[in-house]
């Protein structure tokens, strides 16, 4: 738990404190995104808890314990800290800077290259060819990903995170996230989390902390900040569409429906197969292998065309497909881009789980309207 | 071919004086990168300190070589010591601006990550810094020793030996070929420092 009290910055010769007043709680295990303009103080806010900044006035507590009275590096070997410029060591090959914490720290040798081949693997960079190479080599984004796991090598229960994934496609940036929220379902860190995108906060946040001009504006969880923002500046940043915004606070996995698109084995014939159909509501279905993944789909008119093979050579893979850890909008913007009515969803590990239909994500944004007008 | 004749007939001196103007150097830049990064990693940490330390380092560079040799002198007397200590004065400034500005040039961002990750100081400039600033520290003793390779020349003025005896014998002999041979073999000593020093330049560079 973190605690925020009165916190205020004043930078000297500056006329506007970037911090004023702040009073904040984070509890065990949670993600606080704050969000806000640029220059609104959120870097500072983030730089006080680990005390790369003193606070002018106010005092910071983590589990009740004035970090005033921690030893500043106690208190930082502690607390993993992504920087928003990324600062990785350009020296140093990706493994030794995220070695970094773990060698202070006095872990064992094998140990610490495990956790580096573990964490490169979890950012999604392939630890025999990226544990060797210099930050120099790498990507922007791919520099970030180091970044992060650098600051989560020694499994510390804090973390900031300043714009963590803001150098990375959206495409990975929306599979990092899935995988971040998949393992802080286990690990529970008390997460501060900075981002300038809404959507990300509202994916991300247990709660969402608006900042403006060093002051704390609303501090709700996204839900709550989306169907009642505090004021003017709240709505503007939220943006219009906030009914479809609230999709993003919804995983694919509890609008799944596994009645609707039966799958079939792959070496079923496609007479077989054809019976099937009428089981299915889009006149399609979807091929799965031995282990359930899914290989591709079979549509009604080509089982009606072809003679009789198993559907595994008929079948063709298709690019709607989403990851059950997904949000409801990124479904939505799949389905609008493939221009079809539906996304298959698999688990992580590619096994078919069912479909989420455009129908059933209107249902559910039809129950958000209401509930606003009410 | 005199020259070459002088040479071949004096190679034993040529050789045993090469190997004195060698240790001369070799043990004065030793000292002055010690002293050299030592200070100039100590004035990161002090600003005011930094331009003194600086100025008084430049202000040392200008000294003639002659009013250097012969300002020492009556501190440590005729000899060896007193050329070291004026080669190593000479080769300070490089090392020590090298080591301030490599230092200062360092992204703000690395030195950040680095202090918010929890490491210490000393782990910051041991394992961040120092190995950071290899290169440039490496292209400035480079200069410096290249420098001080035709400074330890007039060192044997003072009676610290080295190559320079040549010359200065040569001078009071009005003999020409001595003269020459000092002159090329100090030349080649320079030369051969400079790409030694190029080659592991190089390979820090690479590395860092
Ligand atoms: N070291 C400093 N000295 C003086 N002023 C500073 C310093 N650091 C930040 N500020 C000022 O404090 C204010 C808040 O800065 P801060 O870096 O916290 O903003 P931010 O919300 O992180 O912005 P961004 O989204 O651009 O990263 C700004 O007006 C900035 O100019
Ligand atoms: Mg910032």
């Amino acid at each position: 738990m973190i605690r925020l009290e009165n916190v205020t910055k004043h930078f000297p010769g500056q006329d506007h404190p970037a911090v004023n007043n702040l009073n904040m709680l984070i509890p065990e295990g949670e993600i606080c995104v704050l969000v806000g303009p640029s220059g609104c103080g959120k870097t500072t806010t983030m730089k006080m808890i680990n005390r790369l900044i003193e606070p002018t006035e106010g005092k910071i507590y983590i589990k009740g314990q004035d970090t005033a009275t921690i030893d500043a590096i106690k208190l930082r070997l502690d607390i993993g800290y992504v920087i928003q410029e990324i600062g990785l060591f350009p020296h140093l090959t990706i493994a030794e800077n995220i070695a970094t914490v773990p060698r202070e720290k006095g872990w064992p040798r094998d140990l610490i290259n495990q956790r580096v081949d573990e964490l490169l693997t979890l950012v999604g960079l392939e630890p025999e060819k990226y544990r060797h190479r210099k930050p120099a080599d790498l990507s922007g984004g791919q520099r970030q990903r180091v970044g992060v796991a650098r600051a989560m090598a020694a499994d510390p229960p804090i973390l900031l995170m300043d714009e963590p994934f803001g150098a990375v496609d959206p495409i990975t940036r929306a599979r990092l996230q899935n995988e971040f929220l998949e393992i802080q379902a286990q690990m529970r860190k008390t997460i501060i989390f900075v981002t300038h995108d809404i959507d990300e906060a509202i994916k991300m946040g247990d709660k969402i902390a608006i900042m403006r001009d060093g002051k704390l504006v609303q501090y709700a969880p996204p839900g709550e900040l989306l169907s009642s923002p505090a004021d003017e500046f709240v709505g503007r940043l939220l943006g219009p569409n906030r009914t479809i915004k609230r999709l993003n606070l919804i995983a694919v996995r509890e609008a799944l429906r596994s009645d609707l698109l039966p799958a079939v084995p792959s070496h079923l014939s496609s007479e077989e197969a054809r019976l099937l159909l009428k089981g299915s509501k889009f006149n399609v279905l979807a091929v799965v292998d031995r282990r359930n993944s899914l290989t591709g789909f079979v549509r009604g008119e080509q089982l009606k065309n072809s003679s009789v093979v198993p559907v595994s050579e008929i079948a063709e893979p298709s690019p709607n497909v989403i990851e059950a850890e997904a949000t409801l909008n990124e479904a939505l913007s799949l389905m609008l881009g493939c221009g079809s009515q539906f996304v298959a969803v698999v688990s992580k590990k590619g096994e078919y789980k069912g479909v989420v239909t455009l129908g059933s994500l209107l249902e559910l944004v039809k129950e958000d309207v209401k509930e606003d007008v009410a | 071919m005199e020259l070459w004749h002088f040479i071949s007939e004096r190679w034993p001196t040529i050789l045993s004086l090469t190997g004195e103007h060698v240790l001369l150097v070799l043990v004065a830049m030793v000292v002055a990168i010690i002293l050299g990064v030592v200070l100039g990693v100590a004035v990161t940490y002090w600003e005011p300190g930094a331009r003194a330390v600086l100025y008084l380092c430049q202000i040392l560079m200008t000294v003639p070589s002659m009013a250097m040799f012969g300002i020492l002198l009556p501190l440590l007397g005729i000899g060896y010591k007193t050329g070291v200590a004026a080669l190593i004065l000479y080769a300070l400034l490089p090392v020590v601006r090298n080591t301030y500005t490599g230092i200062r040039a360092i992204d703000p961002a690395v030195l950040e990550a680095a202090k918010g990750m929890g490491l210490g100081e000393w782990s910051i400039l041991r394992r961040i810094k120092l190995p950071l600033i290899i290169p440039v520290v490496m292209a400035g003793i480079r200069t410096a020793t290249v420098m001080i390779v035709g400074i330890a020349a007039i060192a044997a003025f003072i009676g610290a030996g080295g190559l320079g005896e040549l010359i200065f014998r040569g001078i009071s002999r009005y003999n020409r070929q001595m003269i020459l041979a000092g002159a090329i073999f100090i030349s080649a000593l320079a030369i051969c420092f400079d790409l030694i020093l190029k080659q592991l330049e190089y390979r820090y560079g690479i590395r860092s």
